[in-house]
């Protein structure tokens, strides 16, 4: 599985960080300190919490699609379309796995598929319009919800995939805001404001 | 006695300008914010990436049914009010650490009209 972040780049700042925290962390443990050597993962650990937020919401933007492809109310070319922005969600779901785990994280796990359709209210969909709407929705949530917790990495390589992520979500929130027959932002800079 | 009335007076003004965003609380507003910025993660009534907000004024923090909390969270002993949700979007882990929203709202103006709109859910 491939990390998001640039193996090189993530391996040589890992390397950099854990040489320095284990040697720091080593002290402190030394000196009967273990507060303060768990403090000392505390920046990798708030990184992996934002990346592990983003997971759900890949997990939740996976289903989504799958209630939407799966209720018959997808005509084509929308159904290929939404199958097509599944796979990108599901890209985005296996690389954020993979960069949790580099960090040492434990990625959240995938609730099941009812559970999606119940907090989502997939009930209530009754036509195409409705689970395009949904969709559009929820990437413009992610669009902005990316976009909102870029500040809050501590790694800077990490602030670029969630602008990444960001980029994905805007293209699919642009192309469900056009098959809905909505006008685009009439105004610049309307993401993540 | 006149630091004590410089207080006074520090404090009126302070407690005026508070009344003044609040009295200019936005909650429709508030919600087309909501429907942008944080219908990624948490819906009105079920909880998602994040726990629901109905009825969130008033309760614990961390105690929606269900749902899994940061133990920052779980054990905080925050009510929420308009107030400290405000201050909680200014900056979620400086108000409490530990807790997982990455997520802050950089316009006071923002989180004033957010605040309210939560209010809204009873």
């Amino acid at each position: 599985m491939k990390s998001i972040v640039n193996s090189e780049a993530l391996s040589r700042r890992n390397f950099l960080s854990t040489t320095a925290t284990l040697s720091a962390g080593t002290i402190a443990l030394l000196a009967g300190n273990s507060a303060l050597a768990q403090g000392m993962a505390g920046n990798a650990a708030a990184d992996v919490g934002i990346l592990n937020v983003a997971l759900g919401v890949e997990h939740e933007a996976i289903n989504a699609y799958q209630l939407g492809a799966g209720s018959g109310l997808l005509q084509k070319p929308v159904l290929d379309i939404a199958v097509s922005f599944q796979s990108h969600h599901k890209a985005h779901r296996d690389a954020l796995i993979a960069t949790i785990q580099k960090l040492g994280g434990k990625p959240v796990e995938e609730k099941k598929l009812d559970e999606y359709a119940k907090a989502l209210n997939a009930a209530s969909l009754k036509s195409q319009g409705d689970v395009l709407d949904l969709a559009a929705r929820l990437e413009l949530g992610a669009t902005n919800a990316y976009i909102g917790v870029i500040p809050a990495f501590k790694d800077t390589a990490l602030a670029k995939v969630a602008a990444r992520l960001a980029a994905d979500e805007t293209m699919h929130w642009t192309i469900l805001t056009n098959a809905l027959g909505r006008p685009l932002p009439a105004t610049a800079l309307s993401f993540g404001a | 006695m006149q630091s004590v009335r410089l207080s006074l007076v520090v404090t009126a003004s302070f407690m005026s300008s508070a009344w003044h965003i609040n009295a200019h609380a936005d909650a429709a507003r508030g919600k087309t914010l909501y429907e942008s910025r944080c219908i990624g993660c948490h819906s009105v009534d079920a909880s998602r990436v994040g726990p629901l907000h109905r009825g969130v004024v008033g309760r614990k923090a961390g105690s929606v049914k269900d749902y899994d909390y940061s133990p920052a969270l779980k054990t905080s002993k925050v009510v929420w009010d308009v107030t400290l949700l405000q201050t909680w979007l200014t900056d979620p882990e400086a108000f409490i650490q530990g807790q997982r929203m990455g997520y802050s709202v950089d316009e006071a103006k923002d989180r004033v009209d957010l605040a309210e709109y939560l209010a809204t859910l009873k």
